[in-house]
């Protein structure tokens, strides 16, 4: 649906008398299949919206090619315009205006008819539980509902890719759940959905597969539980008393599903394994058997951040 | 077709917002109606006019060049607002015309000063100003390209800056000379002859001229062809230029 091969993107910024080229995006090469979810994930700065308003024909690379659900990015802009959608991070509704009278401007503005542009608003407008306000002015909206106002736009004109800046930066919990709701709703109905975030848990929750981004470069791509399962395996946390420690140690060293084993100092076992949900019933067994008080038992699945850490050599919160 | 589809709607658009807040046309009309009632009185006498319907025939036409001017000039404003709204990236990801996006909005603005001038000429009609309607007509053209010309520069030079900042003051630095070179306020006739010689080069003086030749009933006057024809030709220009502003890729 989406194949980058090289995309590049540099601005010159000038500071005082100096000017300085920012190598913004340095080479992407991505593969975005159909009726996915595809996340970019990566801190501010990294790349993402360049990325996308790129592949959204805002924004011309300086090198590099593109394919967009058929259509080629360099050679053909019109075409791609025609066949995705795109909803920008910062907002695209003035406020003097009703959603009602920016869809129906929005679908117009694809070439669609007036009373055709009707129905498709009318349509968005209940799909998106938006009817109630649907004749207000999106002033008095809030920001969950504008938020839903402008995927609405994103999308009025049926097309088959839609990319989404960080949809969820600045809503409340309860609207962001709802916004990943309409987005999975996005995909079963057909489209293929390219969303930008720096949130890890957005990444892991919402998207199919992910690519991870940081300075200009893609440094990582697959499903998340793929990346994790990549980087380390699981690791399950042993709680002994200090006496029983070197005991269970000799006990679980020989087990073939431990594959590193380590001691902690104020007593306990860290064991690395590859499945902690299979593991963990073995190394129970095990403990009890041998008659050694157990206290606790914890698991630790790696998450995009330990991905991230291993690719990076820095945390993404951190960043 | 597609053009004039496109531009068509978001004509519509950006009219109908206008509508919704009309006031703007009438602050847009308050200062040249406040020339009319408080200045204009003293050019009679000033200009040594026969009548006060004399003093108004050369007044009129200048303070609407001027409204055209300014109106035009300033309409950028709005644009940086649905820059920052987002509203034209939102336009530029769709496959409308770029050329619509401009002649759109620039043709909205040039209803709103053509309902001005109408406001302005009926209260000139208070004070026995009399005007043959063709020759008016053909006034409201001129005054139709100037505002066309002018509100594109605004757009063009306003999706260049990008902020109301830089654009109040560059406005400002431009109107002013181009303002006082044009005889707007009083006939450059008075100038000593190193002030008309530069005032010749000055695009608006020859549009003043035009207006006020027709103004006068002088529709044979070279002034009225030569003025429509040099503010057409910077119409265009403007317009192409702007043009470009919008579809050229803006970060």
């Amino acid at each position: 649906m989406i194949e980058t091969r090289g995309l590049r993107k540099s601005f010159r910024s000038r500071q005082g008398r100096e000017t300085k080229t920012v190598d913004a995006v340095r080479g992407v090469d991505l593969k975005v299949t159909e009726g996915e979810i595809f996340g970019f994930l990566g801190p501010n700065g990294a790349g993402k919206t360049t990325t996308l308003r790129m592949l959204a024909t805002l924004i011309e690379p300086d090198g590099g090619e593109a394919t967009i659900a058929g259509a080629d990015l360099r050679e053909d802009p019109a075409e791609v315009r025609r066949r995705i959608g795109y909803v920008a991070q910062g907002g695209s509704t003035w406020e003097e205006s009703t959603a009602r009278e920016e869809l129906v401007l929005q679908a117009r503005m694809y070439g669609i008819r007036k009373a055709d542009a009707h129905r498709r608003a009318e349509r968005a407008l209940a799909a998106f539980q938006l009817t109630e306000y649907a004749d207000r002015k999106c002033k008095t909206y809030s920001g969950g509902q504008r938020r839903r106002v402008e995927i609405a736009l994103g999308i009025i004109h049926e097309p088959k890719i839609v990319f989404l800046d960080e949809p969820t930066t600045g809503l409340d919990p309860q609207s962001r759940a709802h916004m990943w709701d309409e987005i999975r709703r996005l995909r079963i109905e057909g489209m293929t959905v390219f969303i930008t975030t720096h949130y890890l848990d957005e990444a892991d929750a919402l998207c199919d597969r992910i690519a991870i981004m940081d300075h200009g470069e893609v440094v990582a791509e697959g499903t998340p539980a793929g990346l994790k399962r990549e980087i380390s395996g699981d690791v399950v946390l042993v709680g002994l008393d200090l006496a029983a420690t070197p005991q269970a140690a000799q006990l679980l060293d020989s087990e073939e599903y431990v594959t590193k084993l380590e001691t902690v100092d104020e007593g306990g076992l860290r064991l690395h394994v590859d499945d902690g949900a299979v593991a963990i019933p073995r190394i129970l067994r095990r403990v009890d058997a041998a008659g050694l008080p157990l206290a606790s038992i914890e698991l630790h699945r790696p998450s995009l951040d330990d991905v991230f850490l291993t690719k990076t050599g820095r945390s993404l919160r951190e960043s | 077709m597609k053009l004039a589809r496109d531009t068509w709607l978001i004509f519509q658009r950006q009219f109908q917002l206008l509508l919704r807040n009309p006031v703007w046309v009438l602050v847009g009309v308050f200062q040249p109606v406040m020339y009319l009632l408080l200045f204009a009185p003293l050019l009679k006498p000033a200009l040594n006019a026969p009548t006060q319907a004399e003093a108004y025939k050369i007044f009129v036409p200048g303070l609407l060049v001027l409204l055209a001017i300014f109106g035009g000039l300033f309409q950028g404003f709005g644009l940086i607002a649905e820059l920052r709204a987002g509203v034209i990236e939102r336009s530029r990801v769709t496959p409308v015309s770029r050329l619509a996006l401009l002649l759109g909005r620039s043709l909205r603005d040039v209803v709103s000063l053509i309902a001005q001038a109408v406001i302005i000429t009926l209260l000139a009609f208070l004070f026995d100003l009399r005007v043959f309607i063709g020759d008016l007509l053909l006034a409201y053209l001129m005054l139709a390209l100037i505002a066309l010309m002018t509100s594109a520069v605004s757009y063009g030079v306003a999706l260049k800056v990008k902020s109301e900042d830089a654009l109040a003051p560059l406005m400002n630095t431009v109107a002013q000379p181009v303002l006082l070179l044009s005889g707007i306020l009083l006939p450059l006739t008075f100038a000593p002859g190193w002030l008309q010689g530069v005032a010749e080069w000055n695009p608006f003086s020859w549009a003043v001229d035009g207006t006020r030749a027709l103004f006068a009933g002088d529709l044979g006057n070279d002034k009225v062809w030569q003025g429509l024809a040099i503010i057409a030709v910077l119409a265009a220009a403007g317009v192409f230029w702007a043009a470009r502003q919008f579809a050229r890729t803006v970060r």
